[in-house]
Parts: C-alpha cells; structure tokens; sequence
C-alpha cells in the first residue's frame, strides 16, 4: 500500500503532463524512496495509481538501473564501468569492492549494509575513476580513499548523503 | 496515387502508389529477396534490427553510397539503392551475427524449425558459422497459459511480439523488461496470456519464442502438415483458416490471409477452438433407440429407418446457423421450404431477417472488416464486438487511429508506414470513435466518448445522431441536454469524417439498435457521406440460416402440434437445448412421431433423437457459410470422411432422392443458386470440383512431407490408393499444381521463404489483395451477396418502421419495472459459442458463469459481490437460476447473464427477471 503523502507526489507528478503513463518513472522513484527498493507490490500499486497496467511499469522499471527491484542494502554503492574510468583502472578499484565488501556486483553484504551495482555512465569522466554511494558522487578514487570513505558511512542511516 | 522510377541494383523499376511505401516493401512487392526482422506487413516499420540495410546512392556519380535501413526510407522519384552491394550484405552478415549471439541453435527440439523466418533470413544473409564463444546470455522462460509456449533464449530482440500483443491488439499484461543485451519478452509472473489475439505471436515471433502449445503437444513440421482452405466456424466475420493434420489428426489452425477480412491475424477462439472436431465423443456411428437407449446400427438400416419415418407427410426440418448453407439447404429440398425451421428463436430469427433487410437495402455499403478498418469515424451502437466477432474488433481498434494518423501524417510528414513515429506523434489520443453499450468493455480505451445506457436509450442516442446528421429524420423526445449535445458531437463527427462506420448487431437482442443504426445510415447516405454499416450476427452462417428458414422454433413447434398427424422432425447440426426459447425445445421433440438428428458432437438434442446419422465437421466437410457481411465462403475439407460419417447435405440429399446418386458439391451449389438467386454469387466463393491448374488438382500435402506411404502401414502395409476429393479442386496428395487461386490456396511457401513470412510472395504487393491465379479467378476470397445501390427509402422504412416491416421504431426512454432487472445477454469471446467451448484448450479459459448487476441495484437487492442470487425470469414457469454475483458497471436497473457457456445453455435473450438473495449454493 501506498501512503497518502506517497499517492499526493504521485499525483502532483501525473498532473504536470498531458498523458498520466508520463509520469511512471517519477512515481517509481516514489514508492521506491521509503522503501530503498520497489517490489512487486509497490510497483503495482505505482502503476494503479497512474491507471496502466503493471507488465508496463515492469518495463520501465528493469529500465532504468536507479529502479531496484530486489531489496538493497543500507548503502547502494554505483561503480561507474565507463570507458573512462576503465582506462583509469577502475577495475582494480571494482576488484577491491569486491574483496573487502565479499560481494560480487549486484550483491549486498552480509550485514545488509551495502549493495555494490555498476552504473553505466556517472558523468564524472574528469575525476575518473568515480563511483557513486547513496547519491553522492566520488572522484579520483584509490583504494584508500574508498576505504576511508566506507569507514566514514559506516553507521550513517540510508539518506544522510541525500539530505545533506 | 503517384509513380515513382527507381533504380536497385542498376534496374530500373516503376513503383506505384510509391508515397504509401517504404523502400523494403517496394523491394518484396517487386520480388527481390531482402532480409528483414522488425517491419511486419501489418504493424508496418520501426527501423529497430537493422537487418534490412542497403546502399542508398545520391545520384548517377555517386559511388561510394551510404548504408540505410531499406524499411526506412521512403519510395521516391529517382532514387538509387543497391542490395548487392559487397558493403551492405557485408553489413547485413554482421547484424545477423550480433542478432544470433545468444540464440541457442536448438533448431531440432524447436517448434518453429522448418518454419522459422529466423533461419530463413540467416540462410539468405549467408550467416553460417558462429564466431561468438563466450557464455549466452540465458533467461527462464515463462508459463504463459494453455495456447502460447514461451521460449525467451531464442529471442533476437525484435520487439514484434510487444508491438502485436500490447500496440496494435491492446494487451496488457505482455511487455518488454530489462536492457542491453538483457531484454525479457513477457508477463509480470507466470499466467495464462489475458488477450485473446495471444495466439498471433506464434506467427509475430520470427523464431521460436512464442509457439504453439497445442501443436507442441504432438509436434508437427509445416512439411508434413497437410492443410486445406477453410473458414473459422466460430463467429459470424468468416476468418480464412488453414487447419493443418497429421496421421487424420487436427494439428494446428493457422490464419489464412485474407485481405477483406481477417488479413493477417486470428482471435484465438478461432485459432484453438477447433479441437471440437477431434473430441472422444464425437458421433461417428449411426445409432438407433431402443428401449435401453441409443445403440450402433449399421448405415443401410439407419438410413432406412429414417426414409420409413420421413415417409409419412409433414416432416419437418430444423436447420442451423452453425451448419453450412449446403446442409441447411439440403433439410430444406428435403422437408419443403415452409416445413424448413431454424433453431433459434422466432424473436432472434425476425431480428436476423431484420439485420439481414438492413444489409440488403445498404448494398454497396456494408463494410467488409477490411472496410472497417479504414475507416475514420466508427460509432458502435449497443454490439460487444469484442466478445462478438474478435477479428472485427482488432480492425477497429487500428480504425481508431486513422482520423489522428492522418492529422499526424498531415501536419508532422510522417510517412503512413513509420509506426513508431506515428504512435509517438498520436500517443494516448483517440479517434472520433464512439462506443455506446450497457458495459465496459477493451475498446472503450480506443474511444473519444463511451457511452453506458440500457439498449433502448443505446438506440435513442442513434436515432438522435441521425436526426441530427439528417433534420427531416424524426427525432427522441426528451433526451435531456447532456445526451442531446454528445449525440450532436457524435453527428458532426462522422459528418466531418471522410469515411463514416457505424456498428451494431443482434448481440443485445434489440430491433431498436438495428433500427437506430439503419437510420444513422440512411441519414450519413442522405448527407451525402461515403459511409459504412457493419451488423454482427452471432453465429458462422446465421444470415445464411435467415435467408432459408420460415421461421423459428416456436413457429415449428405451432406446425408440428397442429398437423393433422404426428410427423417426424429432422434437426441438422443443432442442440435445441441451446436456444433462447424456454421449454420449446424438449416439447418440440415431444410433439414428433421420431426425431432423426445429424451432427457431428453430441448434444442434449442428439442424445434424445431417435436416430442419430453423423455428419462431417467442416474438416472433414466442404461448404459454403454467409459471413455477416454476406460473404460466401467455401471451405474445403481437410481430411476425407471416414464412413459412415459424411457431409450432412449429402446424407439428407441421399434421403430426399432414394435411388438417385446423392448431388455432389456442385450439384448443390447450382440448385441454391437457382432456386434462390439472391444467393446466387455462391458458386463463385470458389472454383468448381472440376477446377484444374493445367491440368492438376492443388495439393494439401507438401512436396516433401514424410512418411506418405507409410503411414498406414499397421493397418495395411501396401501403398494406400488415394483418396479421391469429389467436390473441389484440391487432392489428398503431395504432388498437383505448384500454383492455386486465392480461394483455393493451401499454403504459403517459396524457395527461401519457409515461414508465413513468404506470404509477400503470393501477393500482387506487399499488404495488398492475394495474387490473382493464372486460371483467371478473383484475388478476392468468396462472393458478396450485397453490393447493389443502396436503397435510401428502404433503409429509412427499415429504420423507422414503415408498412409493418421492419425496426419498431424510436423505442421510450428506458424505464425500470419495478424491482425487475432486466437481464441482457453478455457473451465471453470463450465459452459463448457452442463448438470452441468443447475445446479443452480453450475450455480452461472460459469464466465461471457471474449475474453482473451495478452497485446500486446491488444494495437494493441486499446482494453483494460473490453472493448468490436467484433469478426468476418473467413469463417463464422454469426453475429459477441461481448464481453468484459480479458487481459490474452497468446502468441501474440492467443486469447481465453470461449467454451460451456450457454450464448456462438456453438463457432467454434480454428479458425481464425478478432478481432476490438466494440460501442456496450458485452452480
């Protein structure tokens, strides 16, 4: 169920366009905020509220990579694939997530607190390599930088960053 | 139209009508080979699998040319294209080769093997070793239902499959998830496909993706499927069918293209509904009473037995709307034509007669489907045409669209073929397509205004529409404003259209709407407008059935108890149990001496005749039935009879004549047409018997199909002779004629083309009419029994209700009697018609019997939504029906009964009903 603050947004976002659909990634993002993931039945009742069908939200929804349809972590950490970042090694940087944090890409730790996905394209080619944690951008990572900034988040609540 | 020279590969060509097409289909039209995935004959281009690339040069001095999408580019004067060119086939080659990474080669196990476009285009691209040796990208599959098997690791991402289900049939629960190389064709989770045009992604699906579940259950090769010419004999739009069989066994239904009516597609009901023909019970022996009940007889007493029961006078016959105009025609030399009664109703028969006046008087301008579909302006008054007549509706789901394209292409120059741009262009906005009925129903989301009302003020809006279109027209009293200002809107819409629809039918059993929807007619013709009629009868050949029969069965039953002495009744492929007359049904067989039934499944009437003759279904059967349009068309068996099961008309013209060869098709077919020559255009839905391709008949078998001779061998292991096909053109073999008239063609093949893709090679142009035979018959499939002038008098009598005849007239605002609901009929396009629901594919999808009533009439009636309710039919001393209760959004004071499933036959059409909470438990 969605809550009623959750319907209002949705239904501001629906009346900013002629046709309601044009509305659906916004209303995702939406139901997905409180929650930290959208499941099955969020996103049904997303796309109840905007009048189309659930099979069409579905398919915006495993669009877009910022839509999670499995629960994620406390922290979602996005590392950037580029081209860019790969020429600046982001792999190892990738490689070190994957160690320290025992987890393969598109997997949460064992502690719920991170869930490490790849991110297409960050926009942040001049910092390369970057990665992106709960919202906020990191450039020009090492591996020691990153650590100090897992150990920061560490103990920060989902949407600290957001709301900073 | 305009001409436009081209120039591909240093040819030259002349290409017309050039401003409706693309350059891949000019190419197909013109016979060359380009391979393609994404472009659809029917759903047209949206440039995604840029496998249709070519060189486009700029001029005469232009070597080198850039690379396009052929199914992109728009025919025009002087344009210079090459698909030879080293540079593009290379291009294609590499398409092919990143579209056959992930696909698994599975050919072999694959349902669509020898049939696919997939392997077709990759054998044409010249694709023939696999470079790729890393890891596929693998999906699970899903359960999609009882039709459609679902095999996503086949997919090339052509995205077909969303563009048919969801864009063009309006389905909701198929789309596409995922990206990259990750796509996912499907359902949300597990289930049974909700459209029921589900069945089309078996042909939309270049590959194997979607396929038949019904085929796959005894799998079969196109090769060795023998198929023949047929019409779906499961609603009145006459789709063109090609059933194809195996070891005597029906395999599969494919679409047959037919360009007026069905063009590409078929409804599932059509698609999966046959199986009736191959059920367990089927009768397939004569059978006789006795005291212990029906027992097998031998043919020669059984025949006897009925000429000694038909000899005495006053014999009566009751022929059918799901049997063929030979066999209702047939009962009919055989009881005389004022004894020949047909088992529906007298009420639904004056209503058919009426539907049928209506069409006669409109002649030219009853719209076949593929009228419909081009038409900019629909008004459907009252007829679910959805649960209906499927086919028609998926025409006037693309009709809805045309008014907006137009604009689009007008004002945006977008070209009428570039689908993706225009859906974009039009996005949600309907066309002036209005909708009128008691509920809601899938094409309400095509219309700029539904309107809910009971079936007479469904028929007042109609009337008021057509007093607006034409002031000399009498006009509803008292329709109040808000009615009165959308009936004008709906009138200045189709006057401003260029080519005006309007819809309706016999599904609500209501003369008015036939009535209101004849006069908007007459005034559209009175304005001067180029428009359209379309009336949906409820059955394959129920018009067909009109034009023969004297009356109902209440006018049967009134002969049979006031003849001097009891007489035999004869019932030809109908279960009297099923129509809408209460009680008439076990009183009519009472009041016979004997009671002779020929069919081909048993019913509640066959399992109380007293002699039972099996009859031929249109698989083993030829015929002709009357689609609603009056269209004749001929279908040809599939498979021979086996005895003593035979067409009915040739089992009743062996007991008209004793001693006399019973006539063979021809010989039937000439007497109708001289007899009635209303119907005379009959003998031309199809060549003769005797029709010849240089000298051969036309093959049902492939030229390659396996096993021929063999195939009976555990019966006899010589070499079967042939059978022979007495009453067409087509053989029980693999070898005759290479080619065959539209009418008469049994399947689509070409070197190269192994798919239903090779369609474009047996069409003049590509999305166009069936090439015409060298033999010179028609491309068009069947004859037209309308197409006079229209009779703008007659119509406006029909409408008004002149000298007695016709409609009764602008009918009284609808009002509420009392506590009565009154119950109209609600068809579900599964279960509502007799034969499909015996299908046990489709019998997994037919819906547990519901009343529908609105929430009002609900609180009132202290019902609620799953609570029983008894439902007492006024005038009728039956039992009444108890039932659980849907709550629908329906106007107060009208309720709806699900009519013909097989748990509710016999439903009386639209009556009054006193509807209470019941204790008792609903069936």
């Amino acid at each position: 169920m969605l809550s009623r603050d959750e319907k209002e947004r949705i239904e501001a976002e629906a009346g900013r366009y002629p046709s309601r659909r044009a509305a659906l990634s916004e209303a995702l993002m939406i139901a997905q905020e409180a929650r930290g993931w959208l499941g099955d039945e969020a996103l049904a009742d997303a796309a109840r509220e905007l009048g189309i069908s659930s099979a069409s939200a579905e398919s915006v929804a495993t669009f877009y990579e910022l839509v999670y349809r499995l629960p994620v972590g406390e922290h979602v950490i996005q590392i950037c694939d580029s081209v860019s970042c790969w020429i600046r090694d982001g792999e190892s940087i990738l490689d070190h997530l994957r160690e320290r944090l025992g987890v393969e890409l598109g997997g949460t730790t064992a502690d719920g607190l991170f869930t490490l996905v790849p991110a297409g394209c960050l926009g942040l080619c001049e910092a390369a390599p970057a990665a992106m944690i709960d919202g906020e951008a990191y450039g020009g990572l090492t591996t020691e930088k990153l650590d100090a900034i897992l150990d920061g988040i560490r103990g920060r609540k989902r949407g600290d960053a957001a709301q900073r | 139209m305009s001409v436009a020279n081209i120039i591909v590969d240093g040819k030259p060509y002349s290409i017309e009508g050039a401003e409706s097409k693309n350059l891949l289909e000019a190419c197909l039209s013109l016979g060359l080979d380009l391979p393609y995935f994404c472009w659809h004959p029917a759903m047209h281009s949206v440039g995604a699998c840029r496998q249709c690339g070519v060189k486009l040069y700029k001029d005469e001095a232009d070597a080198r040319g850039r690379i396009a999408m052929a199914c992109m580019t728009p025919v025009v004067n002087g344009l210079r294209a090459s698909i030879e060119d080293p540079e593009a086939r290379a291009f294609r080659a590499g398409i092919i080769e990143w579209l056959m990474v992930n696909h698994p080669h599975d050919c072999p196990i694959c349902d669509e093997g020898g049939e696919c476009h997939l392997q077709d285009m990759t054998v044409m691209t010249g694709h023939v070793r696999r470079r790729y040796r890393f890891e596929k990208r693998t999906h699970r599959s899903q359960d999609l239902g009882p039709f459609v098997a679902h095999e996503m690791n086949r997919c090339i991402q052509c995205y077909r499959c969303v563009r048919f289900y969801r864009d063009y049939a309006g389905g909701k629960d198929l789309d596409v998830q995922g990206w990259h190389d990750s796509v996912f064709f499907g359902r949300t989770e597990d289930g049974a496909l909700e459209s029921q045009f589900s069945g089309n992604l078996c042909e939309v699906c270049p590959t194997g993706v979607f396929t038949d579940k019904v085929q796959a259950s005894r799998p079969t090769r196109k090769w060795d499927l023998r198929t023949s010419p047929s019409v779906c004999p499961h609603c009145a739009v006459g789709c063109s069918t090609l059933p194809g069989e195996r070891y005597g066994e029906l395999r599969r239904v494919r679409p047959r293209y037919n360009a007026d009516v069905n063009g590409c597609f078929l409804c599932d009901r059509g698609r999966f509904g046959q199986a009736f023909a191959d059920s367990g019970d089927r009768l397939r022996h004569c059978l006789v009473k006795e005291a212990g009940g029906q027992v097998p007889a031998p043919r020669e007493a059984a025949i006897a037995a009925a000429r000694a029961a038909l000899s005495k006078p006053g014999a009566i016959g009751i022929g059918s709307p799901r049997a063929s105009l030979e066999t209702n025609f047939a009962l009919r030399s055989l009881v005389g034509a004022d004894r020949f009664f047909v088992a529906i109703s007298d009420g639904e028969l004056a209503l058919h007669r009426l539907m049928r006046d209506v069409l006669r008087a409109a002649g030219r301008r009853v719209a076949s489907p593929r009228e419909a579909e081009l038409s900019d302006a629909v008004l459907v008054l009252g007829e679910d045409v959805w649960n209906g007549a499927p086919i028609l509706a998926l025409r006037l789901r693309q009709a809805s669209r045309n008014a907006p394209n137009e604009t689009a292409m007008r004002e945006k120059r977008i070209p009428a073929w570039d689908d993706a741009a225009l859906r974009e262009a039009v996005q949600d906005r309907p066309g002036p397509f209005f909708v009128a009925s008691p509920g809601p129903g899938p094409l309400d989301e095509c219309a700029e205004a539904s309107y809910r009302a009971a079936p007479d003020d469904i028929a007042r809006l109609g009337y008021a529409v057509a007093a607006f279109i034409d002031p000399t027209c009498p006009a509803p009293e008292g329709m109040g404003e808000e009615r009165e200002a959308l009936a004008r809107r709906i009138a200045s819409a189709l006057m401003r259209a260029k080519r005006p629809l309007v819809v309706s039918g016999s599904g609500l059993a209501s003369a008015a709407l036939v009535g209101a929807a004849a006069a908007v007619l007459s005034a559209l013709v009175a304005a001067g407008q180029d428009a359209r009629i379309c009336l949906v009868f409820p059955e394959a050949n129920s018009l067909g059935a009109a034009m023969l029969a004297a009356g109902g069965l209440e006018s049967a039953a009134r002969l049979l108890a006031g003849a001097p002495e009891p007489a035999a009744l004869v019932v030809a492929e109908a279960d009297l149990s099923r129509a809408a007359v209460r009680g008439d049904g076990p009183s009519l067989m009472a009041l016979a001496v004997a009671t002779i039934v020929l069919d081909h499944s048993p019913s509640a009437t066959s399992r109380e005749a007293d002699l039972v003759l099996p009859a031929a279904t249109l698989l083993e059967g030829s015929g002709t039935f009357l689609s609603f349009e009056g269209r004749a068309q001929r279908f040809i068996a599939l498979r021979p009879c086996e005895f003593p099961v035979q067409d009915g008309w040739r089992t009743l013209d062996e007991l008209a004549a004793p001693g006399r060869e019973p006539r063979s098709l021809d010989g039937i077919l000439a007497a109708i047409a001289s007899e009635l020559p209303e119907l005379a255009a009959i003998v031309d839905a199809a060549p003769p018997s005797t029709f010849r391709m240089l000298g051969k008949k036309i093959p049902r078998g492939a030229r390659r199909e396996s096993g021929r001779t063999s195939m009976h061998a555990n019966l006899d292991p010589r070499d079967p002779d042939p059978r022979l096909d007495p009453d067409s053109g087509l053989a029980y073999s693999m070898e005759g004629a290479i080619a065959a008239p539209p009418s008469l063609l049994s399947r689509y093949w070409a070197p190269g083309w192994n798919s239903d893709q090779s369609l474009h090679k047996f069409q003049s142009e590509v999305g166009g009419a069936l090439r015409p035979s060298a033999a010179g018959e028609g491309a068009e499939i069947g004859a037209r029994i309308f197409g006079g002038e229209t009779g703008r008098a007659a119509l406006r009598e029909l409408a008004f209700g002149g000298a007695g005849a016709g409609a009764p007239g602008i009918p009284a605002a609808f009002a509420r009697r009392g506590d009565a609901l009154l119950v109209l009929p609600r068809r579900f396009a599964f279960g509502s018609e007799e034969l499909s629901a015996k299908s046990p594919a489709l019998a997994t999808r037919i819906p547990e019997p519901r009343l529908f009533i609105c929430p009002p009439d609900a609180a009132r009636l202290g019902l609620t939504e799953g609570a029983s309710a008894e439902i007492r039919f006024e005038g009728a001393d039956s039992v009444p029906q108890v039932l659980r209760v849907a709550i629908s959004d329906l106007p107060e004071g009208v309720a709806e009964l699900p009519w013909g499933l097989p748990a509710l036959p016999g439903a009386p059409l639209a009556s009054w009903a006193a509807v209470r909470p019941s204790k008792e438990a609903a069936r």
